[in-house]
């Protein structure tokens, strides 16, 4: 009886997960009118529009993930080392992107940050490039920052650090070539989560006005039949690809060799 | 002749000083600094802006603003939508998390059926609402195959993806494995020992369930759900994809509001995301008590 209610669960649920899936991708088969056909996948390679907006997201994410590295490795490393008392804070507030819609920071964004302010990046092109930057640093924050403080949580920081110092490294050694290596499996889980997120996200690119992947898939669905079915079978399998990788990176990871308990 | 300083009076002098000033707090203040500027000077820009006029004095007239017929529904619709979809979310996600840890399925399905869960509650936004236009939508998988080989048309049954139940079944994309991801560890924690503590003392299945299982597991339960209402109320990429602008909800009505001042006042268009803040804030202050109230049971 109780594993007959488990199976119709789960099936319930495949069934559920499994007909958009699969809706989205025979969809986008049937351009040609009769047969099933690649066209639609074609037709949105071949579009310069997807290119150009597609590669302008990689190169965000790529930017925002070497930005919040920078900003969360040694912020979650100086925490653990140096300021325990003020881990709650720091973590509180990393969770904080969760709470605040992204909508209503975009909207902070463009009316503090205008032209007219005293931090006029929305001026240039440049600017709204950095600003759109790190709108998305903050949407992966609370994931960047949690991978990264359980990975430190795997190392005896106090030690390493101690150990370096007496052998002459600084801050910028330590950092770099000690804790960073240390860790990289866990900013690497977070860099996957961040390229999943940028590349998809459409609210802040959209009314920051840049040409982005998020507003350019909406746009395509507004006009056009199956091309944007293409684009949710490719958008899956980014999203696939990216959570597969952390699944993968973690598997291939050398094992701590004592796990430190805090 | 004069005294020359020595060295080592130069050098040690500054020990002492060090030792009174902590300078460790400067560590943070890169993340502090980025924090304030790009996370919560312009959030609250956004809530001090609902409490002003235009010319700056203090004012509840945006926030009483908000009592309109218009907006007071998008508020509503939205949060029916994120309650009907939170609340479906964790029933379905419950039963799939249950099935999975209790059930007696074969283990295998497990690994998969996680690393699903993790794909599909990061597939949210734009693409998956292609995906339940090619499904649901008039000439989708579904509702051409329902016409076709079963007579049924969703159609003249009322149903429509660009409403209220079209988004609902939508957002449950992302809802359901977000359940599975965070209930399962809860379930896990279930020891058999309760069970059996039950089993001896003569409770029957639901009698465990009702009197052992469900109070332990509640508070992750209704924790788990303020978090998907939050979710779902601040989810703004999927709703304009789905409907454009046919459906009046609060994060649409916004993201007009920002685009083009529809309501013809910047300080209304602060107040309605300052209402947005309060909800979600709400739902998140009910998800973090009563997790830390569910971890009791996880140690």
């Amino acid at each position: 009886m109780k594993r007959i209610a488990a199976w119709a669960a789960l099936a319930f649920g495949t069934l559920y997960f499994l007909l958009p899936l699969m809706g989205m991708t025979e969809f986008s088969l049937k351009m040609r009118r009769g047969v099933y056909s690649l066209d639609a996948y074609a037709r949105v390679l071949a579009d310069p529009k997807f290119q150009e907006t597609f590669s302008y997201s990689v190169i965000m994410a790529v930017f925002t993930i070497l930005f919040g590295v920078l900003l969360v490795v040694p912020t979650a490393y100086w925490v653990r080392l140096k300021l325990p008392r003020a881990r709650p804070y720091v973590e509180f507030v990393t969770l904080l992107p969760l709470v605040i819609p992204a909508i209503v920071v975009v909207f902070g964004y463009i009316r503090l940050y205008n032209t007219s302010s005293w931090l006029p990046l929305t001026g240039t092109a440049t600017g709204t490039n950095i600003l759109l930057m790190f709108g998305y640093a903050t949407l992966s924050l609370p994931y960047m920052y949690r991978a990264v403080d359980t990975g430190l949580r795997t190392i005896d920081v106090t030690t390493l650090t101690e150990a370096a110092q007496s052998l002459g490294a600084g801050w910028v050694t330590i950092l770099g070539r000690l804790i960073l290596p240390n860790v990289l499996v866990a900013v690497l889980s977070g860099a996957f989560v961040t390229l999943a997120i940028v590349i998809g996200e459409f609210t802040m690119a959209a009314l920051l006005n840049r040409p982005a992947f998020g507003p350019y898939m909406q746009l395509l669905g507004a006009n056009r039949a199956y091309e944007p079915a293409a684009l949710a079978v490719i958008a899956f399998g980014i999203t696939w690809a990216c959570m597969g990788l952390i699944q993968l990176v973690a598997r291939l990871a050398p094992k701590p060799a004592i796990p430190v308990k805090d | 002749m004069t005294v020359q300083p020595s060295p080592d009076i130069k050098t040690h002098r500054p020990v002492p000083l060090r030792g009174k000033l902590p300078l460790d707090w400067l560590g943070l203040v890169p993340f502090a600094l980025f924090v304030a500027l790009f996370l919560l000077a312009p959030t609250m820009y956004i809530v001090v802006g609902a409490f002003r006029t235009i010319d700056g004095t203090f004012t509840f007239d945006n926030v009483i603003g908000l009592n309109t017929a218009s907006i007071r529904s998008a508020y509503w619709i939205s949060i029916k939508i994120s309650l009907a979809s939170a609340s479906l979310g964790c029933l379905i996600g419950f039963c799939m998390a249950a099935a999975m840890t209790l059930g007696g399925l074969p283990k295998f399905i497990r690994g998969p059926l996680l690393t699903f869960s993790g794909v599909a509650s990061n597939f949210a936004g734009v693409p998956l609402a292609f995906a339940f236009l090619a499904t649901l939508g008039p000439i989708g998988l579904v509702t051409v195959f329902l016409k076709t080989n079963l007579g049924i048309d969703l159609r003249l049954l009322g149903f429509n993806i660009l409403s209220f139940w079209g988004l609902t079944i939508t957002y449950l994309f992302f809802q359901i494995p977000l359940m599975i991801l965070i209930i399962t560890p809860a379930l896990d924690g279930l020891k058999r020992e309760w069970r059996e503590a039950a089993e001896i003392l003569g409770a029957r299945g639901p009698q465990y369930w009702r009197m052992v299982a469900f109070p332990i597991l509640f508070p992750a339960i209704l924790g788990t759900m303020a978090l998907l209402f939050a979710n779902s109320f601040g989810a703004v990429a999927t709703a304009i994809a789905l409907t454009g602008s046919s459906l009046n909800i609060v994060p649409i009505l916004l993201f007009a509001q920002i685009r083009g001042d529809v309501l013809g006042d910047p300080h209304l268009g602060y107040a309605l995301a300052f209402g947005m803040i309060v909800v979600t804030g709400i739902a998140n202050t009910i998800y973090i008590v009563l997790r830390a109230r569910s971890e009791r049971w996880q140690k």
